[in-house]
């Protein structure tokens, strides 16, 4: 089975978001990176899959040198190989049309990433790459079971979960509980440096897309606080004053 | 040229975020002199369907077709091209959920066209496309500009304010639309669905009372389903609380659970590490019951009661009863 995984490189969840040059750019100063929350768990169950049935896991990235600790990570993890696209991945359409290049050549059964990036947040990258590759996507994958050529899915849907059966191949966006992250082994950490990491130049695609300027949201005023004694007035205040009610 | 809006129904009604994706469509139509047109799928009432009118629409394409009850994202975004190639449509409008997002990149890539999702604000048009989005988990914003001939937008909750009193009193057209469906986008076979269809789906509440580790265990839930209850909102929780299976998976707010976007958020024995806060940042007024006066959420909260959740809740929901 060949499995792709797709990794984001992101602030960490408790990273404090400012910008610089004019509100242009990310300030990346003491900012820790990592791979998305959601794509960690896409990878932890790509590597299973591939020790389960055995096979290969490829682990893809679109965007700059500064996320090659976390490429490296990944295959400390149990990614096989890994393709880097050297570029600045700031719009969903051109990022999935380099995912989709790289999936044309190589022909994976799965293909997995988060549900969504923690930077962006757009949750679209999936079904763009599946639409550009033809073959169907499905979001937010909570659980991913093989058998044969056939995927089976639990996916959470609207205040609940739907269980579905589709034939691979397959783009999926995945979120908990798929599996349990993966911490890497001294043993990874060790084997992963030589572990092939190729960098490419993306193929070009037209800008759909292009961020502008950057902001923070409004400052939020202090909190009213009420004595527990009173807290019946809450209702009223909140239909009076706050007037959301 | 026409902005034409994909809309979801539940049980025949358009849901409460498409109306509102109808009327940021409809502004939009307003703006830019063309007509707002919805998409509605699967089986839906012709009376709920008229009501977009009422939101600006002036015509809605209907395709009834029983193959389309079930959610499928690839047949959506078919059927989707479909009626932007029929209508002309150059600015596409869906409502942020896991299937308007699915949609909405299915028919981009379909269509060579930007897709910008997490959109809060009405564009700005002015011989350029520009938008404002949610990014960083609600942390920030950005302004990006849409260079491509078909624009697609997912635009989250509150991204405009309807004003239930000053809405048309002029219902919709309704066209049926036939669309071409292909049998490869329904190969897959759908098992088992479980659907909680009696509670109120916390992306579409108004109102959520939400519960963390502070609520001490399952079977003390009864307080805070009693305020959801008195107050007509949908309830959450925290990740430990999913974790712990206290509650189910689908309720968990959160960086890694549903981003909510309420009128009111009610969060009780929460404590509010940041990657919860990441959940609920979208919401335009938050209420925190917590023991502890040092809490985090306190910072991030709008009104703040310091005590014990079990002797305040029902204080709060004998309050929202007296207001009926």
């Amino acid at each position: 089975m060949k499995i792709l995984v797709c990794i984001t490189s992101v602030p960490d969840t408790t990273a404090k978001i400012s910008f610089t040059d004019n509100d242009s750019k990310l300030n990346k100063n003491g900012i820790q990176y990592i791979i998305g929350p959601y794509d960690d768990y896409a990878l932890a169950r790509g590597v299973e899959l591939k020790e389960q049935f055995s096979g290969t896991v490829t682990v893809i990235h679109v965007g700059g040198p500064e996320a090659d600790p976390q490429i490296r990570k990944a295959l400390a993890i149990g990614a096989d190989d890994a393709i880097r696209i050297n570029c600045d991945p700031v719009d969903s359409y051109f990022t999935a049309s380099q995912i989709a290049h790289v999936a044309r050549e190589n022909k994976y059964d799965l293909i997995l990433m988060g549900r969504e990036s923690i930077d962006f947040n757009s949750g679209v990258v999936h079904g763009l790459v599946g639409e550009m590759l033809g073959i169907p996507s499905y979001s937010p994958v909570m659980k991913l079971d093989i058998d044969g050529n056939t995927a089976k899915i639990d996916r959470e849907i609207d205040g609940g979960k739907e269980s579905l059966s589709a034939a691979l191949p397959l783009v999926l966006g995945c979120q908990e509980p798929i599996s349990e992250w993966k911490i890497p082994n001294m043993r990874g950490i060790m084997t992963a440096r030589t572990k092939p990491l190729i960098v490419q130049e993306p193929v070009s695609e037209e800008e759909m897309t292009v961020p502008e300027k950057y902001s923070l949201p409004a400052p939020k005023g202090a909190c009213k606080m009420i004595p527990a004694s009173e807290a019946e007035t809450l209702i009223r205040l909140l239909q009076t004053e706050a007037k959301v009610l | 040229m026409s902005v034409l809006i994909f809309v979801e129904t539940d049980n025949g009604s358009i849901k409460k975020t498409s109306l509102e994706a109808i009327a940021y469509g409809a502004k939009i139509a307003e703006k830019t002199g063309g007509n707002a047109v919805v998409l509605a799928l699967g089986a839906a009432d012709s009376a709920e369907l008229e009501k977009a009118g009422f939101y600006g629409a002036n015509k809605v394409l209907h395709a009834a077709d029983e193959k389309l009850a079930h959610e499928n994202s690839m047949a959506y975004a078919d059927v989707l091209a479909q009626a932007i190639a029929q209508e002309n449509s150059k600015i596409i409008i869906l409502s942020k959920s896991g299937l308007g997002d699915a949609v909405a990149a299915r028919a981009a890539a379909k269509l060579k066209a930007g897709i910008v999702s997490g959109v809060t604000e009405l564009p700005v048009i002015n011989g350029t496309f520009k938008v404002t989005r949610s990014i960083y988990t609600g942390k920030a914003f950005t302004t990006t500009e849409i260079k491509s001939d078909i624009k697609i937008l997912v635009v989250k909750k509150n991204a405009i304010e309807i004003d239930e009193s000053q809405l048309s009193t002029s219902t919709a057209i309704i066209e049926s639309f036939t669309p071409t469906l292909r049998d490869t986008d329904f190969t897959a076979t759908v098992g088992n669905i479980e659907k909680a269809s009696s509670e109120l789906s916390l992306t579409e509440a108004d109102i959520i009372v939400s519960g963390g580790r502070g609520m001490k265990g399952p079977e003390h839930w009864q307080p805070l389903l009693d305020l959801a209850s008195a107050l007509g909102a949908a309830t959450g929780c925290s990740k430990p609380v999913s974790d712990l299976d206290w509650r189910p998976h689908h309720e968990h707010i959160g960086q890694t659970g549903i981003k909510v976007a309420p009128d009111i958020y009610i969060a009780c024995g929460i404590s509010g590490a940041i990657q919860h806060l990441a959940g609920v940042n979208g919401a335009k007024c938050i209420v925190v019951i917590n023991k502890d006066p040092e809490a985090p959420f306190f910072k991030a909260a709008d009104y703040g009661i310091v005590g014990d959740v079990f002797e305040i809740l029902p204080k709060l929901t004998q309050a929202a009863k007296n207001l009926k």
